[in-house]
């Protein structure tokens, strides 16, 4: 009875505290980086090269006023962000981190679950997740905020489709729909040499899941004002930052699961390999967002239902002949 | 028709597809500006260099008595193009004429260093101190005290 229930807390403790700080250092990794790829330091004056700042803005951000404005809707105001961050922080559940270690002479899987269905549950929640974008949105009275709102929700929905079908492609390569057994399938041969075509539209169709940079049309920062999260002020809005970076380290552990081979790897430990794979994924995601313009709303739309999803539906289509004819 | 009356409307439009490669040679400059040294120059801690011409805060200059070597003579307050500079000259019988009162507005100058220029007995010159601040305009008046002593600490 207390195996049952010591051992899985213990996981979820270490799991969320690693993964958090790992998130909140994401945003110090991505100002410093974005500075050098434009030739100029990043945060540099809290702490040593400023890495006390994500603990700065912490604590900045629960010291801040908290501003609902007159003309949001109070119930969903509140509601978005907390939607937004609760479904992020749940898809960490489900990543395989490493291969199963021992301690004391019990054996620990590095995962904090693996349902039969796996990547089809990551899929569902991430697409809940976008509801706090659009709700966000919507209820804060401003039209700003409207518009933001409404590209985001057009955007998100058109690029779960040629997601999933990059996803479907990876799923009957390795014949299951659970994380581990991906990872398990690719121990001899990454899925990115047998699925190059789903490893590209994967993550083009990522980038604009995470509302990044070429992608950042509700969010334009310049154009519509910050877009959905015009109106929110500290925490909540800290929240809604957070959630968006949460799921970007979701995205790369996904990228990393499905086609890099997991934590698969020569000399070091799953866990390490796993983790260098990640962030590596996440510096390309930044210099990404370093190098190109945002994309007009009406060529993201065009992008989408004209070359990556008939690209997708023909990866798959060819994926199921390829398996059919080597038997 | 000839060829002629056609009029070309979209003309070096970029195929479909064309951007791949200016795309990668973009990720390409960043890459490479991630590996070189930036260009920021962390003031306070470092600090730009002057030339020795630079033309800063005012210096009334002594000789080496210890007495003003200025004349008073008016010159760089009639050339001054803001009017920053107020002079009330002193003579005696016999004896130098001296400035009573001299008074730069720092706020209304615009380093031109005319009067550095004009000054026929070198008593004025500019020099590479930038940094003064203060809370109140009328601070910014600077007397003959605060002109002998710029470039070293007032305590």
């Amino acid at each position: 009875m207390n195996d049952l229930f010591i051992i899985p807390v213990i996981k979820l403790l270490v799991v969320f505290g690693v993964c958090l700080t790992i998130i909140a250092y994401i945003t110090w990794l991505e100002r410093k980086a974005l500075g050098h790829f434009q030739l100029r330091y990043g945060p540099m004056r809290v702490g040593w090269h400023g890495l006390l700042q994500p603990i700065a803005d912490g604590v900045k951000n629960i010291f801040k006023e908290e501003v609902v404005p007159e003309n949001a809707d109070r119930a969903v105001f509140v509601m978005a962000p907390v939607i937004s961050i609760s479904v992020a922080v749940i898809l960490l559940a489900l990543i395989p981190f490493g291969d199963a270690i021992t301690i004391f002479g019990k054996k620990i899987n590095l995962y904090l679950s693996n349902p039969s269905i796996g990547i089809l549950f990551i899929l569902g929640f991430a697409t809940i997740g976008s509801y706090g974008t659009i709700l966000g949105g919507w209820s804060s009275g401003n039209k700003y905020g409207y518009m933001g709102g409404l590209r985001a929700s057009a955007m998100i929905i058109s690029y779960e489709l040629s997601m999933a079908f990059a996803v479907i492609s990876i799923i009957m390569v390795s014949g299951s729909f659970s994380l581990v057994d991906m990872v398990a399938a690719q121990h001899n041969l990454w899925n990115i040499v047998r699925e190059p075509v789903a490893f590209f539209v994967f993550f083009i169709s990522g980038i604009a899941e995470l509302n990044r940079i070429p992608f950042d049309m509700p969010e334009a920062e310049s154009e519509l004002c910050c877009g959905y999260n015009i109106e929110y002020s500290s925490m909540k809005f800290a929240l809604f930052f957070l959630a968006e970076y949460t799921h970007l380290f979701v995205f790369a552990s996904l990228v990393t699961t499905l086609f890099l081979g997991g934590w698969h790897g020569p000399f070091l430990p799953g866990v390490v390999w796993f983790f260098l794979k990640t962030f590596i994924i996440i510096f390309i995601c930044i210099w990404v967002r370093a190098t190109i313009p945002r994309l007009r709303y009406d060529k993201v739309m065009k992008l989408e239902w004209k070359f990556l999803l008939p690209v997708a539906i023909a990866n798959v289509i060819a994926t199921g002949v390829v398996m059919i004819l080597l038997g | 028709m000839e060829k002629s009356e056609i009029i070309v409307v979209s003309k070096g439009r970029a195929e479909k597809g064309h951007y791949v490669t200016p795309f990668l040679k973009g990720l390409g400059y960043t890459l490479g500006n991630f590996f070189r040294k930036p260009v920021t120059i962390q003031y306070p801690d470092e600090k730009t260099e002057r030339s020795a011409r630079w033309r800063g805060l005012h210096r009334l200059n002594v000789d080496e008595k210890g007495d003003l070597k200025c004349v008073a003579c008016g010159l760089c307050a009639a050339i001054c193009p803001s009017h920053a500079i107020t002079l009330v000259p002193y003579e005696e019988e016999g004896k130098t004429r001296y400035p009573v009162k001299f008074e730069v507005d720092e706020l209304r100058c615009v380093f031109c260093g005319f009067c550095q220029e004009a000054c026929p007995k070198g008593a004025i010159s500019l020099t590479e101190v930038y940094d003064y601040v203060d809370y109140s305009r009328k601070d910014f008046l600077f007397d003959i005290e605060i002109l002998k002593t710029t470039g070293r600490s007032r305590i």
